[in-house]
């Protein structure tokens, strides 16, 4: 993959360097309990401490360098944080084989974890990926999985705290701060909304007689409402269009000027605030557009308001009785979608 | 054999892994298929699509969770809410049984999303014990653990991998998910011979047996399950059914994933191997009969 070449900083900077200390405890470290299971969590005894812990540092030590980035070839590298040759501390605890040193098969390890991550935010982030360009891409992806490696069971979430990391060191966006933010919120946004929670729906007879003072309304937890200062819907289904027309042409499916026309990349677009709910409806997702005093009705409603200071606020500079009937037909809409569920 | 305590009592024949490239001719054929393994953490959402195709799929078939991030060897506590999670799913699938892997891959509370291997110590083995049972009495269904195929050995290691293993489910007192073709290439980067691995472990604990195919490189074996089963492994396989008796199989294939009916096709391949331990025992049978009347 060309786009995994870039100049990386070495280490996790600052982190504590883990070493193994003491020799293994042996067979004396075995402990049943009566009942012939194993006992419990085995730091009750000295022993026992021991061993876990030793076992803890070896983890520890090892998940550390299996983290550490790839060289720009790809390769582990060949220092350890401490300065230390990589090759004399991988031999501390990594057995050799006959056709590989112990460097080499920490390696496989190594390599394996960054091409695995790195893979992951590429499909996951498409549309940041054709503002930055791969180059710019693939460093990013490596500053951010250096400082917030995964802390969940699911690579799913691998970029959950990407807009924060962008936000932290904005040098890996410039100078396209804002619509990279934009991209990382509207992205993450489309994440939620293919396997986010989904609660039951309200329908149109709970929401009659009741008092709009103090009816309280939730957004169904799979909406994310999106203020942007750049129209990305439209951006991110042409740079879609685009990998489907390329992956069309490399099977030879399409032909001629409409392959061109197709696969030419699209243009960043122009600045235009516009204000968006990333949503699914019958499990296939969508982008739908809203007018400002929408957005901020919908925005106050999942922030808490009721329904009749959420729609002051909407409307704060109209006042006109037509909105009214307009409102109606919005909440009609929604409904439809069932975007609206009962707070917990 | 085949139908024990650790599978939950399931005799479920050739099964293979549900994938996405798959979905939709499995939801519009609904071809014929003894049973479905799924990864766990594909459906460990909140919703949306991932739940409605299981749920389509589970109107027409067995299926069986296959997890990868348990990690039972990780010096972490079990995360409960992952626990939380992979029960609410149980729940959904009714799953028999579950399996996961002989491995750590988080510390710290940072996942590398690997399956890496063990130092093969007594302390490991009894932590990995520990937290086996533990997961198994919170999901409420049995537990096999799957060895994995491995790249690195430690320095710590006091044992065998096989050893480690019988050392693992006997205090666990839980099930094996054997992959004979994790054990090929383990073998191969470790230099030992896969045969006394199949001989060394406990057969009646063999709730399940994963084959697959890997990638060749100069100087190591890749579990890569983007080839077809090699030769090799099919042997290993069939002494294992010898060994096991014939036992739930399936077949993982997870890139490069070729059409329905060739995954398929190469999983039923297993088929030939079962029946032969079955004529074989057939003709146990009888000759132990033939003997009796004599």
């Amino acid at each position: 993959m060309s786009s995994r070449r870039s100049k990386t900083n070495g280490d996790g900077g600052g982190a504590a360097v883990p070493r193994l200390a003491g020799p293994p405890a042996g067979r004396g470290g075995r402990r049943t309990s009566p009942n012939g299971a194993p006992s419990d969590r085995p730091r009750g005894s000295v022993q026992g401490r021991q061993t876990f812990s030793r076992l803890r540092e070896l983890q520890r030590l090892t998940a550390q360098a299996i983290f550490r980035p790839l060289t720009p070839r790809d390769n582990i590298q060949r220092a350890w944080i401490d300065g230390r040759p990589m090759k004399q501390v991988a031999a501390e605890f990594i057995k050799p084989n006959d056709r590989l040193t112990s460097i080499e098969r920490l390696e496989i390890y190594n390599r394996q974890y960054w091409f695995r991550v790195l893979d992951c935010l590429y499909d996951d982030y498409p549309g940041l990926r054709a503002i930055l360009g791969d180059n710019s891409f693939y460093k990013l992806r490596i500053a951010y999985l250096a400082k917030y490696p995964s802390a969940s069971f699911s690579l799913r979430n691998l970029g959950s705290r990407l807009e924060q990391f962008l936000r932290e060191e904005p040098r890996w966006i410039r100078p396209r701060e804002e619509i990279c933010l934009d991209m990382a919120r509207f992205e993450w946004a489309q994440i939620v909304a293919f396997d986010g929670e989904a609660r039951a729906p309200l329908v149109t007879d709970e929401l009659l007689r009741k008092n709009p003072a103090k009816l309280r309304l939730a957004i169904q937890p799979y909406i994310t409402l999106l203020e942007m200062q750049y129209p990305l819907d439209d951006f991110v289904l042409a740079v879609k269009k685009r990998s489907a027309a390329m992956r069309s042409e490399a099977s030879n499916a399409m032909e001629g000027q409409h392959t061109e026309r197709a696969t030419r990349r699209p243009r960043l677009p122009r600045r235009e605030q516009v204000f968006l709910a990333v949503h699914r409806f019958d499990n296939d997702l969508y982008y739908k557009r809203l007018r400002p005093e929408q957005y901020r009705l919908l925005a106050a409603l999942r922030d808490g308001a009721t329904l009749q200071a959420a729609c002051e606020a909407a409307l704060r500079d109209k006042g006109d009785e037509s909105f009214a009937a307009e409102i109606q037909g919005w909440f009609q809409n929604w409904m439809e979608l069932r975007w609206f569920c009962k707070r917990e | 054999m085949p139908a024990n305590r650790f599978n939950g009592f399931s005799d479920l024949g050739i099964g293979i892994g549900l994938r996405v490239p798959h979905y939709n001719h499995i939801l519009s054929k609904k071809p014929l298929v003894d049973w479905f393994e799924i990864i766990s953490e594909n459906y460990m959402c909140d919703g949306g699509r991932p739940l409605e195709i299981l749920d389509s799929i589970l109107e027409q078939y067995q299926v069986v969770q296959h997890g990868v991030s348990m990690y039972f060897g990780s010096t972490d506590r079990l995360n409960r809410e992952h626990l939380k999670r992979l029960k609410g799913v149980v729940k959904r699938t009714k799953t028999p049984f579950l399996s996961d892997h002989l491995c750590w891959g988080s510390v710290d509370g940072t996942y590398t999303h690997d399956l890496l291997p063990m130092p093969y110590t007594f302390a490991a083995a009894r932590l990995t014990a520990q937290h086996v049972c533990e997961a198994r009495d919170f999901l409420e269904v049995p537990v096999c653990v799957e060895n994995v195929s491995s790249y690195a050995e430690f320095h710590e290691s006091e044992m065998t991998e096989w050893e480690f293993l019988n050392e693992v489910v006997e205090q666990a007192d839980c099930g094996i998910l054997l992959d004979v073709n994790n054990i090929y290439v383990s073998s191969k980067n470790h230099n030992f011979d896969p045969y006394e691995y199949l001989n060394g472990v406990p057969h009646e604990r063999v709730g399940q047996i994963h084959i697959a195919g890997h990638s060749k490189f100069e100087k190591y074996i890749l579990d890569t399950h983007d080839h077809p089963v090699l030769d090799p492994v099919w042997k290993m396989y069939a002494y294992a059914v010898r060994l096991c008796g014939p036992t739930n199989t399936l077949l993982e294939w997870d890139a490069h994933i070729p059409s329905f009916e060739e995954v398929h096709g190469e999983a039923l391949k297993a088929r030939k191997f079962i029946n032969q331990v079955i004529r074989g025992e057939t003709h146990k049978k009888e000759a132990r009969r033939e003997l009796a009347t004599v």
